[in-house]
């Protein structure tokens, strides 16, 4: 008896022990002295340096210890995550931090693996241009579960002295099968060769609306039969007919460089700019969105339930809000992704500096990047990706 | 106290391979609670065979295996039938010898380099040639895995070459070879007729480690091999990473049928024995001499020499692109040279190595003080390692890495163990151990047991015997072993990343994981370091005794 009174008197305490970021106060206290793991994808050396920035800043600002855990896959730090709780760890995870969106953010909202809400709580929230890409991800309520830090949209690069912009997806095909091998995409899962795979779907259906609801009850098969048509007729002109692929995005660096291809899709807008300032690509690259526009979605930190560092976890996002942090990400002689921040409530200095950055001779201006299209539901993506590597991936 | 040490050692070895056998026999026979599964049942092998690339995975593992195995033998065998003892042969046993700590890794970055459809050979080769671009061909992750095998077999004929150098005393092999030439026989037919019989006896056992390791290699695969399908091993990495827990027992089924796969591969090995065996023994009775053999001579050199002369340009390349500024095809130089890649990955290097060094020190150390504790007992209180304890070393070497480091991951994950340098510690040890004893063995038996006798009889003990006498004397063979156990450390890749969960970063784990990057500067940066890191200690083993002992001729064993 006295032993389950002793219990019920610590039960209490554990749920009370979360931070809250409302007492933001509270929270930079308790965060000094705290490690946070961040589980972030590790391919990119552009991405790992601004990561060490950040974890400078945070040491300098509030004592909080910032290790990146370079992931090839998010989907490793969901794993463990779940794999934690079903091993009974429920308060000291090896992941304090996640860069996270789409199925990944999806899956952990809904099996309760995520500690919140506390994004929209931070002090720098309140500079966030609150648009569909920062409050929906991929088709997902964000509900103040995951922080903003970065946004993208799809373009193509291409190597103008090979190539010229294509108007449409399907004018990109007859390019190809006139040039074959010299396109290109990374191979699904991976993130981009997905994205790839998903612009090309939200061109093709005959009714875009119907990839904004969940894949269940709905006619897969007939619904994406014209991506599968589509790809069926590019994949003979593919690089190397197809048979392989490129690991991932910035592993098409080196095939333009090494002019193995000319044309091959990106993320963000200006991370060609950036790679031709770190010698990885060409300085004759340039890039283009066909028209009808191109899929934009934003990148999000996340915090695991049982995570042991919270309020350093938080702490380093909010520092990821700052405007001199997302300044410097915007940099493309950086890191050159597209800030979260409205520009509107910024200081006039501030504003000011966004306005002078140089994004780069690749990068286009918000006008030519257009409306970004809505990512479709998150299911879509892990069912056409299913499909894909069934398809193309295992032959 | 020493008696207990074989025992604690076997365990240490045998104990982690054991465990994640088991942890990947329940959910490979669907039991897996952590997802819902309570067996037994078949669901994991259904969703295995359900996978459309499991026949590609599982011919690539069969051929990339037998294949690098028979090239490799070949090579090491023509070479060593046809030249030793003469001068181009301590040329290239000297130039072949450094290149067996080259991590796989490193050795396989540095093939891609080379021979990829834009790399390095191709730009000497586009001005004669007349492309102005790369031709659109599958070099670097063919279907058929051909690059996989070069990469494979680059990095095990040194392995093969330095246990046959070891072997050729003990059979007493130049002696053979010179009745055989007497009464004859060419060179290459009296070596495989009076030497090869009772090298391949010794060499066995090291021939089956680099078939299961081909068959099943993860690292050399992601860089070299095909990914659509990708390997077996690859594709099971890939479900232990996805999101659903249920692919675990996709894994697990999948490490299962990895092991079949080698154990059916090791059978047919076997019987391949046996029949060659047979037709030697008849070849051998035929009296044929086959004294013209220049041109099977000729051949051998130059193939170990490319082997060598591979890994050697592919090393060159990665640290040429290190520090390279803008570097265009078909330029085959950069256009400038900038520190640039090493600056900006300085600290990330420093964090790495130290955590690299940290894992193979202290497991080179366990593994040593295990391996010391061992033949210390053997020697005090006498009789031999048995066959069956040879068997037992080479145990965790041939069952594959992929077959039960998932399981061990699993059974660790449901102790809550899971995470920091300790299981990592642990893990490495199974791989360093084996190397470290064998390397070690042979020099301990054989020194003089009379230096003990005299001591001895001088009134010194046992512990003061083996600390003032015997290890000082045999500093320069236990340096060495330190440098291998290092080396084998530094090489790991599969548990590191798998039995670490991503928090031990080593080099190994950040070059590969740079790989999926293609970033060819920072690549060339990390495998660099991972090859010095794992040369450095081998430098040291051959300078510390000679500064140590520059006073003490008697001392340089």
């Amino acid at each position: 008896m006295h032993r389950l009174l002793l219990a019920a008197a610590f039960l209490p305490s554990t749920a009370l022990a979360n931070p809250d970021p409302a007492e933001w106060s509270a929270v930079t206290q308790e965060a000094e002295g705290q490690t946070v793991y961040w589980h972030a994808w590790g391919g990119s050396t552009a991405t790992n340096d601004f990561i060490a920035w950040i974890g400078e800043q945070v040491l300098d600002a509030h004592g909080v210890t910032l290790e990146h855990v370079k992931l090839t896959d998010t989907a490793d730090a969901v794993t463990r995550v779940l794999s934690e709780r079903q091993a009974g760890n429920d308060d000291d995870s090896a992941v304090d931090l996640i860069w996270i969106n789409g199925a990944n953010f999806a899956n952990m909202k809904e099996a309760d693996l995520l500690f919140g809400p506390w994004a929209t709580q931070l002090p720098n929230y309140d500079l966030v241009a609150e648009e569909g890409v920062i409050t929906n991800d991929f088709g997902t309520a964000v509900d103040g579960m995951e922080s903003p830090w970065a946004k993208a949209q799809f373009v193509f690069m291409y190597d103008s002295e090979d190539a010229q912009p294509q108007s449409s997806m399907q004018a990109l095909a007859d390019w190809t099968a006139a040039n074959p091998g010299r396109f290109t995409y990374p191979q699904p899962p991976d993130f981009l060769g997905t994205t790839f795979l998903k612009q090309a779907l939200v061109t093709l259906v005959e009714d875009p609306g119907v990839l904004q609801s969940p894949v269940d009850g709905q006619d897969f098969d007939a619904i994406t039969q014209p991506l599968w048509d589509y790809l069926d007729a590019l994949k003979p002109n593919l690089w190397r007919q197809g048979e392989s692929y490129p690991a991932s995005g910035p592993a098409q660096f080196q095939l333009i460089t090494d002019d193995e291809i000319d044309i091959a899709p990106s993320l963000s807008p200006s991370e060609a700019s950036t790679a031709i300032a770190n010698f990885q690509l060409p300085d004759t690259v340039r890039t283009f969105v066909p028209d009808g526009g191109t899929i934009g979605n934003a990148s999000f930190v996340a915090i695991p339930y049982n995570s042991g560092a919270k309020a350093g976890a938080m702490v380093v996002a909010n520092m990821l809000l700052s405007p001199e942090a997302q300044l410097r990400a915007q940099d493309p002689d950086v890191l050159g992704y597209g800030t979260v921040l409205d520009t509107a409530a910024l200081t006039e200095e501030q504003a000011q500096a966004f306005a002078d950055l140089d994004l780069g001779i690749a990068t286009l201006g918000p006008a030519d990047l257009g409306e970004a299209l809505p990512e479709p539901h998150a299911s879509w993506s892990t069912a056409v990706e299913a499909e894909w590597i069934d398809r193309y991936g295992s032959e | 106290m020493l008696r207990f040490v074989p025992a604690l050692t076997l365990l240490a070895m045998l104990g982690p391979v054991i465990a994640g056998l088991y942890g990947a026999l329940l959910p490979a026979f669907g039991h897996l609670p952590a997802a819902g599964f309570h067996g037994p049942s078949l669901v994991a092998f259904q969703a295995l065979f359900a996978w459309r690339g499991l026949a590609d995975a599982s011919r690539l593992s069969i051929t990339s295996g037998l294949l690098a195995t028979m090239l490799s033998l070949a090579i090491v065998t023509l070479i060593v039938a046809g030249w030793s003892g003469t001068r181009p042969f301590k040329w290239l046993e000297r130039a072949l010898s450094p290149l067996l700590s080259v991590p796989h890794a490193a050795a396989a970055f540095g093939l891609a380099f080379l021979i990829a459809p834009s790399g390095w050979i191709m730009r000497l080769a586009a001005p004669v040639a007349g492309f102005d671009r790369p031709p659109d061909v599958l070099v670097v992750g063919d279907p058929w895995g051909l690059s996989l095998t070069a990469g494979l077999v680059a990095k095990e004929v040194p392995f093969l070459l330095l246990m046959t150098l070891a072997a050729l005393p003990q059979v007493q092999a130049a002696r053979t070879l010179a009745v055989a030439r007497s009464l004859g026989y060419g060179r290459i037919a009296g070596w495989l007729k009076s030497v090869f019989p009772a090298i391949y006896a010794q060499i066995r056992l090291p021939i089956y480690v680099v078939l299961a390791f081909s068959m099943s290699v993860v690292d050399v695969a992601l860089i070299l091999g095909p990914t659509t399908p990708p390997t077996l091993s690859v594709q099971i990495v890939e479900w232990m990473g996805a999101p659903d827990l249920q692919n675990r027992m996709t894994a697990a089924a999948g490490a299962l049928w990895q092991l079949a796969l080698v154990l059916a591969v090791l059978a047919l090995w076997r019987t391949g024995e046996w029949a060659v065996a047979r037709l030697g023994c008849i070849w051998a009775r035929s009296g044929h001499r086959h004294a013209r053999d220049a041109v099977i001579r000729a051949v051998g050199l130059p193939l170990a020499a490319v082997t060598a002369i591979t890994t050697l340009l592919g090393l060159a390349l990665l640290a040429l692109w290190s520090v390279a500024a803008q570097w265009a095809y078909p330029d085959p130089l950069p256009a400038g040279l900038t520190a640039r890649t090493w600056m900006r990955h300085a600290d990330a290097l420093a964090d790495t190595a130290t955590d690299t060094f940290l894992v193979a020190g202290i497991a080179t150390a366990l593994a040593l003080i295990l391996t010391i504790g061992c033949l210390e007992a053997e020697h005090r209180h006498g009789g031999r390692m048995t066959r069956r304890a040879t068997w037992a070393l080479y145990l965790p070497l041939l069952v594959p890495q992929i077959a039960f480091l998932p399981g061990l991951q699993t059974l660790l994950l449901s102790v809550g163990a899971d995470t920091g340098r300790a299981p990592v510690i642990a893990a490495h040890l199974v791989f360093v151990l084996p190397y470290v004893f064998l390397s070690l063995g042979d020099p301990w038996r054989a020194w003089d047991t009379r230096q003990a006798t005299v001591a001895a009889a001088l009134g010194a003990t046992h512990t003061n015997i083996l600390w003032r006498i015997r290890l000082p004397m045999l500093l320069r063979p236990v340096l060495t072993a330190m440098a291998i156990g290092i080396a084998v450390s530094v090489g790991q890749y599969l548990p590191t990343l798998l039995i670490g969960g991503g928090r031990v970063a080593t080099l190994t784990t950040e070059a590969v994981a740079l790989s999926s990057g293609g970033d060819r500067r920072a690549i060339g940066a990390f495998a660099l370091a991972q090859t010095g890191a794992a040369l450095l200690p081998f430098a040291l083993a051959l300078v510390l005794p000679a500064v140590l002992f520059r006073n003490r001729r008697g001392l340089h064993v």
